[in-house]
């Protein structure tokens, strides 16, 4: 097996945070990501799922440094960045970019397209072959979007077109590793299915890893190779994609995947679905032991003492005491 | 009466800058107890618009407001649209109620939980505070919220997302409504807590036997909840039918295209997504013809120069499943059931 683009052992990020107590501040830690481990291959897409406040943001921008991880480390074709300085990361960025979820605020709106769009050359530095105007209107081309609209401004683009210019710019430079953070959740349904396809078709033709980060389920069974289900800052499940959704080990996974409502209403009157009950804990105190047990219907003491490992079962990979 | 709620070819338009705006076009729903009607369309199709017509919180001073709602309340009925405001407000979370879409903002963070949705009962029952007070912890109680005298102590910041979004039912509910609407109810939620709260509106709707109009873009909740769907587009129906009408045969080619784009757990994930081509258009420059004309892929099927010139009629064989299209329906009927069926597996 070929070596991975990107190794990600034990990552933590904990975010400071305080609370009076009396006259007293207590100094407390939100422990956002608490230690994820995994690999992504060449080419490979890795979906990253998991509900609001499970730390799939944080994790994807800990990856790519943009905020620096509490402990752990990344490595990045053989390297060590973890620790590295932030002027020794900027010609790495070249080959690790990002798309964001809200096509809205990711563009400066007193910029053109064509400028938005050319900025990575600008800060890297490189002039493409041909000059950078002629690349930003292949760029925009190959994104579907119109090159004689280079000299407009954001607030003329649709949500769809802002979402393709945002996907131009963080393939201008041929990276070598994108997170996608929620690419299509602001999207309505037929304009998504479109941005889903270019992602796609874009990632075959020039062999792009990328980590899909994403709360949809049928999204990100469509587009990854194996998927990651977070939660509360730890990874409960990794699998392969058919793995995973055809055969769940993990109590949270077989939870997450029930409650999907699928468009086909006398599969949805059939179906057995299971309510978890009540609510994430807080990221500040989770629960000791398993983070789940204070939803899991299969909780037992030993759930409550102590953190299961990811571990492998069949296929895939699961922490969990009881997998199913 | 019959139905709860009808709405008859109701017309919206506002005045814009740019010129006026159509964002309902003479849209008929109606409602009855015990029933979930679902309005289905994506952002700009109309259907927020529509449902804030049904409590009447346009501006009429602005706002133009044709067709008719006519709402039931007991044994006389009255009509949204031409009432005078106070008798809306009389009819208003008592009659008609809402829950709004984003728990967060919809909550004042000034005042007690418990407080808050006292208020929604003494607005009907002026005086009545212990009362109030008493119906606002049983509703607490009535959507899941454990430990009602506690929590209706507190504010809304103490609360989580799906929590809020059971405090909003609770209001919604704290005069007994004939008539629930559900704008988007759970698109600000993660699915477990989704799951939970359309359980928790499905067993409400059970026990008080309520109409329900859910205004939503997510197929799924419809296929889960729904008994009746309307499909809209650029403040138009385009397609209205029971839930496996437009599931299983849908009739026109914009529900077809929605239902082929949406990926599908279980389906094989290699394939390409087949996405509607286009985006919606502007409702300022809607085109003569069908408004989905210069996005659909079966213009050829129809009458040449049809689609473009021509405003489709909402027609059907049957009384009950109807749609806008200049394809003749035998010809659709047989061709997206055969369709659908292929992108299901």
């Amino acid at each position: 097996m070929s070596s991975p683009l990107l190794s990600v052992r034990n990552l933590q990020k904990y975010f400071p945070t305080s609370r009076n107590v009396g006259f007293r501040k207590e100094k407390l830690q939100v422990k956002a990501v608490d230690g994820i481990s995994f690999d992504l291959m060449k080419g490979e897409t890795l979906g990253l799922v998991g509900e609001s406040g499970c730390g799939k943001t944080t994790a994807g921008r800990t990856i790519l440094k943009l905020i620096e991880p509490t402990a752990g480390e990344i490595i990045f074709e053989g390297q060590d960045i973890t620790k590295l300085r932030p002027g020794l990361m900027t010609p790495l960025r070249a080959q690790m970019q990002i798309i964001f979820q809200d096509p809205f605020s990711a563009l400066n709106p007193r910029q053109t397209v064509g400028k938005i769009i050319a900025a990575p050359f600008e800060i890297q530095k490189v002039t493409p072959e041909g000059g950078v105007k002629k690349e930003v209107a292949g760029l925009m081309q190959r994104v579907g979007l119109n090159p004689e609209h280079y000299n407009r401004y954001p607030h003329e683009f649709s949500g769809g077109q802002r979402q393709r210019i945002g996907i131009a710019r963080a393939i201008a430079l041929k990276p070598k590793l994108i997170v996608a953070d929620e690419p299509v959740s602001a999207l309505d349904v037929s304009i998504q299915a479109q941005v889903i396809n270019l992602i796609d078709d874009l990632q075959k033709a020039d062999g792009i890893s990328i980590v899909f980060i994403a709360h949809d389920l049928s999204v990100v069974q469509h587009i990854s190779d194996r998927v990651a289900v977070m939660y509360l800052g730890k990874i409960m499940e990794l699998a392969k994609t058919e793995d995973l959704f055809t055969a769940p080990h993990h109590p949270y996974t077989t939870a997450l995947l029930s409650a999907v409502p699928q468009p086909d209403p006398r599969g949805e009157r059939n179906r057995e679905r299971i309510i978890l009950k009540g609510d994430l804990p807080s990221p500040i105190n989770p629960p000791a032991g398993c983070v789940f047990n204070t939803r899991c219907w299969k909780v037992q003491e030993v759930c409550r003492s102590k953190t299961p490992e990811l571990l492998t079962v069949g296929k895939s990979q699961v922490a969990c005491h009881f997998p199913e | 009466m019959k139905n709860l709620l009808e709405i008859k070819d109701l017309k919206v338009t506002f005045p814009t800058d740019d010129g006026f705006v159509q964002a309902v076009d003479g849209v008929s729903i109606s409602v009855a107890p015990g029933e979930t009607v679902a309005i289905v369309g994506e952002s700009g199709s109309g259907k927020t618009v529509t449902s804030l017509s049904v409590i009447g919180l346009h501006n009429r001073k602005v706002t133009q407001i044709t067709g008719s709602i006519l709402v039931k309340d007991k044994d006389e009925s009255l009509d949204i649209v031409s009432a005078p405001l106070d008798k809306i407000r009389s009819y208003r979370g008592r009659v008609v109620s809402m829950i709004f879409q984003d728990p967060m903002s919809s909550l004042h963070p000034y005042y007690k939980i418990g407080s808050q949705l006292a208020e929604a009962y003494l607005v009907h029952h002026p005086g009545k505070k212990e009362e109030a007070n008493k119906k606002a912890l049983e509703m607490l109680s009535l959507v899941g919220i454990p430990e009602p005298q506690v929590r209706a102590k507190e504010y809304p910041h103490q609360f989580s997302g799906g929590m809020r979004q059971r405090v909003m039912i609770a209001m919604a509910l704290m005069n007994d409504p004939a008539v629930l609407i559900a704008d988007e109810p759970t698109t600000a939620l993660d699915v477990t807590v989704q799951a939970q709260i359309l359980q928790l509106l499905k067993d409400l709707q059970k026990n008080l036997n309520m109409g329900i109009l859910l205004i939503t873009h997510d197929l799924g909740v419809v296929a889960q909840v729904a008994d009746r769907v309307h499909v809209m587009y650029a403040g138009r129906i385009v397609e209205q039918g029971n839930v496996d009408d437009i599931f299983y045969s849908p009739h026109a080619p914009y529900t077809l295209g929605l239902l082929k784009s949406v990926p599908r757990i279980g389906s094989r994930g290699s394939e390409r997504l087949k996405a509607i081509p286009g985006q919606p258009p502007s409702l300022i420059n809607l085109p003569i013809g069908c408004a989905f004309a210069p996005r659909c892929e079966y213009i050829s099927l129809a009458d040449e120069n049809s689609c473009e010139n021509l405003r489709p009629q909402l027609l059907g064989n049957s009384d009950s499943h109807k749609s806008r299209c200049h394809v003749p329906e035998e010809k659709r009927d047989k061709l997206f059931t055969a369709e659908i069926k292929g992108a299901r597996t």
